[in-house]
Order: C-alpha cells, then sequence, then structure tokens
C-alpha cells in the first residue's frame, strides 16, 4: 500500500534517471560527479520558490509573482550590500526574506480579503513588482565586482563539504516537510486544496490560509532572490523573470494536482531536478539555443503525460482489485 | 415528560419570494431514532441544514438539552453535539480514512501531529462500528457505503449527542443497509439520537422509533411509528388543500406519437414501456433517485440504452446523441435549468436560436433578422418579463430563465417536448403561467412528458401518470383514477415488493 502512494514520485525518478544516462551517452562529460553538483546546486534555487509555489497550488491557487518577487528582493539587497559592503550577511538574508514576506503578504490579501482569484491577483503583482525592481536600480545592474565578497561567495561556499545551496535546499526540504506533515497548519492546507466547503465545515480558517501560504511563498521567493543575484553574480532588471512557470512545471512534473489538495514534497524536489537535468542535457549534447526552449517545454510536457499516465494506470488497476 | 435531547421551536426559514419553512416544531429524544418524513420539497433538507448550521433560521429556536442553542457555521453546530451525515460534499477525497476523521482537529502531542495515536483511535473507532477499512487508504478508493460509515466515525470522534443522516440507504446495497441498521441501534443504545430522514416506509417501520412529518415546509404531524399506520402516514404527507388551479384544457389525442418498449440503461433503470399520444400529457412521478430524468437522458440521446427500442411516429428509430433526437422532433427542457439549459452569459435571443442556429444562417452567415423574430415569437408567447431580448439571461428571475429555455426547445418545432420539473423553484405566478402554456402546447398536438416531483403538478396536468421507483416503473394511473394516495404509495411502499433487488447500483 505504501508503495502505491510513492508510485509518482518513483516512477518520475526513473524517468529522470533513463534520461540522465540516454543523455550521458551522447555526452560523456554529463555524467561526472562535478555536472550533477552543478545541477543539484542550480536545481536548489529552483527547489526553493518551488516550495512556496507548491503550498500555493496544494490549496488550489497559483502564484505568478514568484519571480519578479525574486528579481526585487534579489535587486533589493545587491543595492544594500553595494551601499554598505560591511552588512553582516545573515542580516542581508533575513532582509531578502522579509521583503519576500511583505510583497507575499500582498498577494494573500489581494486573495483572501478582497476575493479576488490567485491567479489573475498574481498576475497583477508580476508585473508591478517586476516594474519596481526597474524603479529601483533606475534601469542599471549590480555587477559581480560591485558586491561585496562574502555576498558574492557564499553560495559557492561550503559548510562541512556540502555546498550552501544544497545546505539551504536540505534545510527548506526538512522544515517544509515537517511543517507540512506535523503541524495541523500544514494539514490545513491539503485540507482546503482538497475540499474548500468541507474543510469551513470542520472550522478550518480559510481565509489566513489562503494568506499564509502567499506569505511563505513570498518569504520563500525573497530567499530564492538572494541566492540567485549572488549565485549569477549579477542583479539585472530581468533577474529570475520566467522562472515562475518553471515553478509550476516543477511542482506538476512532481505529480501536484494543480486543482490542488495533492502532491508530495519529494515530487517537488524530483520535478525540480527533473528541469535542471533538461536545462543543463540541452546544452551538453549542444542543441542550438535557438531550439533549447522549446525543446525544454517539450520535454516538460512529455515527462507529465508520462507521469500522467503511469499514474492513471496505476490507480485504475487498484480499483479494478478493489471491485474483485 | 423529560426534557427532549433536541427541541426545535417554531423555526421558520425565509429565502427572497419563498418560505422554505414554516413554524416547525420537532423534538427528539436520546435513545431514539426519529424519522423526518416528507415529500420532496416539503422542507426536510432545508431543516437538516438549519439543525447543522449551513443555514441560519429566520425565526424559532433550537434547544440541546435544554439549553438553548445558536450556530453560525457547521463547526459549530459539530461542537455542541450535532453531528450531519452529508456524504460526499464533506470529505477530502485525497486524503486518508484517518485524516478525514481527524481534519480540523488533529490530535497534537507538543504542537505536533500524533499520527500514530490518530490512527491507533481511528481503529477503534472504524472497529466499534464494525467497519473493515484500512485507516490509511485514501477516501477516493473507498465504496459509497464506505465513506458513509467513515463520515459516522467521524461524528463518533468528536463526540456527537445527535447524528443526522440525510436518505442514508438511498445508495446502499441491501447487505450495506443492515450493517447500517446495525449501527444506527448501536448508536442508540448508547444513549445517541439518529434523526433519520427518509421516504421509504420499509425503513421507516424497521428503524424509526418516533417520526414527524412536513409538507409545503410546515409541521403537519408527529407520532409514534408503532402506534401509526403506513395509510395515516400517506394521508399526512400529501393531503393538502389543492388551492393551486391547473388550467388543463381537455384534447382528444391522436395518433401515437411516441413508443418506448423495454428501455433499459443497466443499474439505472429497467423495462420501461409507455406510449405517448399527439395532444397527451403523460406525467411522470418518482422521488428522487427513481430513474425518471434518467430514462429522458436516454430518450434524448445524452446516455445510451442498453437494451430496448424507441418509436417515433411508428417508425423505430436509433438516438445516438442530442443532435439525433432533435431531428427525430424530441426536445428536452432539462431539469437543472443554470447547468444543462440556459448559457446564463448570453442574451435571450441568443439562447433561444441555439439549437436551430444553422437553419437561421443564408450561406453561413447568420440572419439577424430571423433570430430577432424567433425571440420575438416565442419570447411574446411565453411572456418572458425582461428589458428586451438583447438581455442576458442571468438577469432575469429564476421563472422567466425557464421560460426562455422552453421557448428555445419550442423553437426547434418538437414533436415530443420532455419538460423535467418545469416549475421546480419558481415563484407560484410563473408556475401558472407555465402550466397554462404547458397545456396549450398538448392543444397543438405536441406529446408532452411531464417529470415532476410535485404531486399536485402531476396530478393537475396529467392524461395519465407513470410512477417509477428504483428505475422501474410501478404504476400507470389514468387522470381518472389518479388521487394522491395511490400515487404515493406506488412511489414508496413498493419498495416491500423489491426488496430483493435493491443493489443494481
Amino acid at each position: 500500500m505504501k508503495d502505491l502512494f510513492k508510485r509518482r514520485e518513483t516512477s518520475l525518478f526513473v524517468i529522470i534517471l533513463i534520461l540522465a544516462a540516454a543523455v550521458g551517452f551522447r555526452a560523456h562529460d554529463f555524467v561526472t560527479p562535478g555536472n550533477f553538483l552543478f545541477i543539484f546546486k542550480d536545481s536548489s534555487i529552483l527547489f526553493v520558490v518551488s516550495i512556496g509555489q507548491f503550498l500555493v497550488i496544494l490549496t488550489g491557487g497559483i502564484d505568478l509573482s514568484v519571480a519578479s518577487i525574486m528579481g526585487f528582493t534579489g535587486m533589493s539587497v545587491a543595492l544594500l550590500d553595494k551601499v554598505n559592503p560591511n552588512m553582516p550577511l545573515v542580516v542581508i538574508i533575513l532582509a531578502a526574506m522579509a521583503i519576500g514576506f511583505v510583497l507575499g503578504s500582498f498577494n494573500g490579501l489581494l486573495v483572501s480579503a478582497l476575493n479576488i482569484p490567485p491567479i489573475i491577483a498574481t498576475l497583477g503583482t508580476l508585473s508591478i513588482y517586476r516594474g519596481f525592481v526597474i524603479v529601483l536600480s533606475g534601469g542599471t545592474w549590480v555587477s559581480a565586482d560591485q558586491m561585496a565578497a562574502p555576498f558574492r561567495d557564499f553560495p559557492q561556499a561550503s559548510f562541512l563539504g556540502l555546498s550552501n545551496m544544497i545546505c539551504i535546499a536540505i534545510v527548506v526540504f526538512a522544515v517544509f516537510a515537517v511543517f507540512l506533515h506535523l503541524t495541523r497548519k500544514g494539514r490545513d492546507i491539503y485540507g482546503i486544496g482538497g475540499n474548500m466547503l468541507a474543510s469551513q465545515y470542520v472550522g478550518i480558517d480559510v481565509k489566513k490560509t489562503n494568506f499564509m501560504v502567499f506569505a511563505l511563498s513570498g518569504i520563500l521567493s525573497g530567499l530564492a532572490g538572494y541566492l540567485w543575484v549572488a549565485f549569477y553574480a549579477s542583479a539585472a532588471n530581468d533577474s529570475a523573470a520566467g522562472l515562475e512557470l518553471q515553478t509550476v512545471a516543477a511542482c506538476v512534473v512532481g505529480g501536484v494536482s494543480i486543482l490542488g489538495g495533492y502532491g508530495t514534497i519529494a515530487g517537488v524536489l524530483l520535478g525540480s531536478i527533473f528541469i535542471g537535468v533538461v536545462k543543463n542535457a540541452l546544452s551538453m549534447i549542444r542543441i542550438s539555443p535557438f531550439w533549447q526552449v522549446a525543446i525544454q517545454g517539450f520535454v516538460i510536457l512529455l515527462a507529465i503525460v508520462l507521469n500522467t499516465v503511469l499514474d492513471r494506470r496505476a490507480q485504475a488497476s487498484m480499483l479494478k482489485r478493489r471491485v474483485l | 415528560m423529560e426534557e427532549p435531547l433536541l427541541r426545535l421551536n417554531g423555526i421558520s426559514k425565509r429565502f427572497p419570494g419563498i418560505r422554505a419553512l414554516d413554524n416547525v416544531s420537532l423534538s427528539v429524544h436520546s435513545g431514539e431514532v426519529h424519522a423526518l418524513i416528507g415529500e420532496n420539497g416539503a422542507g426536510k433538507s432545508t431543516l437538516v441544514k438549519i439543525l447543522s448550521g449551513v443555514l441560519p433560521p429566520s425565526e424559532g429556536e433550537i434547544y440541546l438539552e435544554g439549553r438553548r442553542v445558536a450556530f453560525r457555521s457547521p463547526h459549530e453546530s459539530q461542537l455542541v453535539g450535532i453531528s450531519a451525515i452529508h456524504q460526499e460534499a464533506t470529505m477530502f477525497p485525497e486524503l486518508s480514512v484517518t485524516e478525514n476523521i481527524f481534519m480540523g482537529h488533529h490530535l497534537t502531542k507538543r504542537g505536533f501531529i500524533g499520527w500514530g495515536s490518530m490512527e491507533k483511535r481511528t481503529r477503534e473507532l472504524l472497529a466499534s462500528l464494525d467497519i473493515g477499512i484500512d485507516p490509511r487508504s485514501k477516501v477516493k478508493t473507498l465504496s459509497f457505503a464506505e465513506r458513509q460509515m467513515v463520515e459516522i466515525a467521524k461524528a463518533l470522534s468528536i463526540n456527537t449527542k445527535i447524528v443526522i443522516m440525510d436518505e442514508p440507504t438511498s445508495a446502499l446495497t441491501l447487505r450495506e443497509v443492515e450493517h447500517l441498521y446495525k449501527i444506527v441501534r448501536q448508536l442508540v443504545a448508547d444513549g445517541k439520537a439518529v434523526i433519520f430522514i427518509s421516504h421509504k416506509f420499509e425503513e421507516i417501520y424497521e428503524i424509526a422509533d418516533s417520526y414527524t412529518v412536513l409538507r409545503d415546509g410546515a409541521w403537519v404531524g408527529e407520532g409514534q411509528v408503532k402506534t401509526s399506520t403506513v395509510d395515516q402516514i400517506v394521508r399526512l404527507m400529501v393531503g393538502r388543500s389543492l388551492d393551486q388551479m391547473y388550467e388543463k384544457t381537455e384534447v382528444a389525442p391522436g395518433p401515437v406519437a411516441l413508443k418506448v418498449d423495454h428501455l433499459t440503461r443497466n443499474g439505472v433503470f429497467k423495462d420501461i414501456s409507455f406510449e405517448l399520444r399527439q395532444g397527451e400529457i403523460l406525467g411522470f412521478f418518482g422521488l428522487v433517485g427513481a430513474g425518471r430524468s434518467e430514462v429522458m437522458r436516454v430518450l434524448f440521446g445524452i446516455d445510451r440504452a442498453d437494451g430496448g427500442e424507441i418509436s417515433i411516429g411508428g417508425t423505430k428509430v436509433a438516438i445516438r446523441n442530442p443532435a439525433e433526437a432533435m431531428r427525430q422532433g424530441i426536445a428536452l427542457v432539462p431539469e437543472d435549468r443554470q447547468l444543462q439549459g440556459a448559457i446564463l452569459a448570453m442574451n435571450i435571443r441568443e439562447n433561444m436560436t441555439l439549437p436551430i442556429i444553422s437553419n437561421l444562417a443564408k450561406h453561413r452567415i447568420l440572419r439577424r433578422e430571423a433570430e430577432n423574430e424567433i425571440a420575438e415569437r416565442y419570447g411574446s408567447m411565453l411572456q418572458v418579463k425582461s428589458a428586451g431580448w438583447e438581455a442576458p439571461v442571468n438577469s432575469l428571475s429564476g421563472g422567466n430563465q425557464q421560460k426562455v429555455v422552453i421557448a428555445k426547445w419550442l423553437a426547434t418545432n418538437p414533436r415530443v417536448l420532455v419538460l423535467d420539473e418545469p416549475t421546480k423553484g419558481i415563484d407560484v405566478g410563473t408556475k401558472a403561467t407555465v402550466h397554462k402554456f404547458i397545456s396549450e402546447l398538448a392543444a397543438r398536438k405536441i406529446a408532452v412528458i411531464l417529470v415532476s416531483s410535485e404531486l399536485p403538478e402531476i396530478l393537475g396536468m396529467s392524461d395519465s401518470v407513470i410512477v417509477m421507483h428504483e428505475g422501474r416503473i410501478t404504476a400507470r394511473i389514468s387522470r381518472a383514477e389518479a388521487s394522491p394516495e395511490k400515487v404515493m404509495l406506488a412511489a414508496t411502499a413498493a419498495t416491500a415488493g423489491h426488496g430483493g433487488e435493491r443493489s443494481p447500483l
């Protein structure tokens, strides 16, 4: 029974392995520890933002503003660091999360207090927050040599032999795994996504929960915003632009129901890694850059279809067994 | 007598234009099963909604163990000890049985959820009810009966005092019904009270101790099941003052327009045979779930039959889809006009011309004058009250929306018109217009099938009545012989004769 629950994650894992093996056949550089480490590092930013997206999607909503929040917080902390090169990194990271919280809370208010559908509300703030980036930067960017060394080097540095980026991803994974599985608030998220009416019947505060997921998504996007500008050592006006769709893809590839109420954090992790693998593989096997985006989309779609078909078949066989 | 566990005093509920409940009182004692009886639309569901905190009453008081209570939400009603088994609507299909039972009141230890203790408690609850379900299975994998049992276990997990079951047996097999009875008896033996809503007399006599009858939203009687006969209860259910007049023109029926022979759809209805003549109005009566609408869906080609034949005007036809049905001259005005009948965001003209839109085109270009003409002709025939034919349908009242839907199908010039609950939820004045209009249609030699759950409407409008119960025809009664008691008996008490065949679903 337990295996059945994990079926979607297992099949995705197998899909990733097959994909990696196939790419490895064409490009031997692909299957090196160094390259895998790079993929994990690269995917960890996507994973952190995708967890926020995941929480929102679990409630049946969507947050299209995550990449704009990343862009804005990334620009803010890069400017903060440029002006105060001696500011401790901890303060910078906390500031990034605080800014993300404010922007995410605004989304939360639009959705829970004003009852605006999440897709509309965050489509609006996607543009607003991105617009703020340009207002803030005055149209310029912050380059690597304008950043203080600790600020820029943190993602590349390592803790106990493990890259800081990967450490952060592990901590985020652990915190949200506990939150979603072992706290009432976490279960409430599954509840309102699964059946909103029923959740109200058992006394769950739907508005508060909706607000909470957007605020959390904002905090995680804020954290990821810092990681992005530090990892790529540049804060531009279009930093992370377009990443919001990759976070949705990471969730859906990972088996999260776009209608809400179902999904696992392990699935989101695998979904993020899958997208990281695809992006990396395409440049490894020297696909023309003109084609990469289109092929990336095609492969993601293929993975979703494959995974859904496998899952449906598993469910059908389960039902059949029930009837017999 | 001691203070009852639950006492309702003068409960009324008004919706705009409708009085759903009028001064209803009810007493339920602990350790008893109280049956709430009434026709469709008698107000049972509204009463359940008030008791379970879904709707607030407009007037009246609720007393629990002698103390006045009021709830603003279903949660508050559960907290004082009233649980309604809502079935499907309130479950979390993707989550486990354990979680469905504890959602909203997960057991925690130092702030973290104790899955182990919740699962243990779930096992105990399920065992106490003799239910063999794995607490870890997802609810979406459970059968209907199992889900119901989980809902009952959920009610027990919060120490409920009163369990409300709204037609709990309607989708259960015979064996599942036995199990449910056992659980109900166990609940009352533990000193809880069960409010059991049903219109099957077999069931009421099997399980209930006392009863209350509602009719048209009002209290009409109560008593002990042991000392009451079926006849007495039926008379309470239907014996209304016939203050509604039905204008019906006598029409000499023409040749047979529609003939249905042994029509069967597996697990839904079986052996449905009838004839319908031009100018005749054939009433289909039955309680909710009797299979009437399902027969009509097959007639109109929405669902497929598994057996039987349909002939129109003496020729055998195969109706594979609604377009085919329309070509054969059948039109269906569906029951749920919001979902199936009208496209609310479109205007009146667009709605009316939708089924015949290709006839109104010339060289594939829609002719607006032709459209306007149709809207004008049928709109004024039915006296649709609106700000013109360009007004969106969602700006109209329920009754006028219904007129638009009827007009839409009339524009197809049908030979057979099926009206499924044409006056459901519309006000008395509009009802009269619709009735008058149905009668006019029959006078114009259209064959009409009238599906209705309203007994007076069926009796007032039909030339003959077919009564269905659990997917079968249980009576055919001519206008002259039809009485409310006869029709209601065929729709309910027939269960006794069919007890063994209840599990086709």
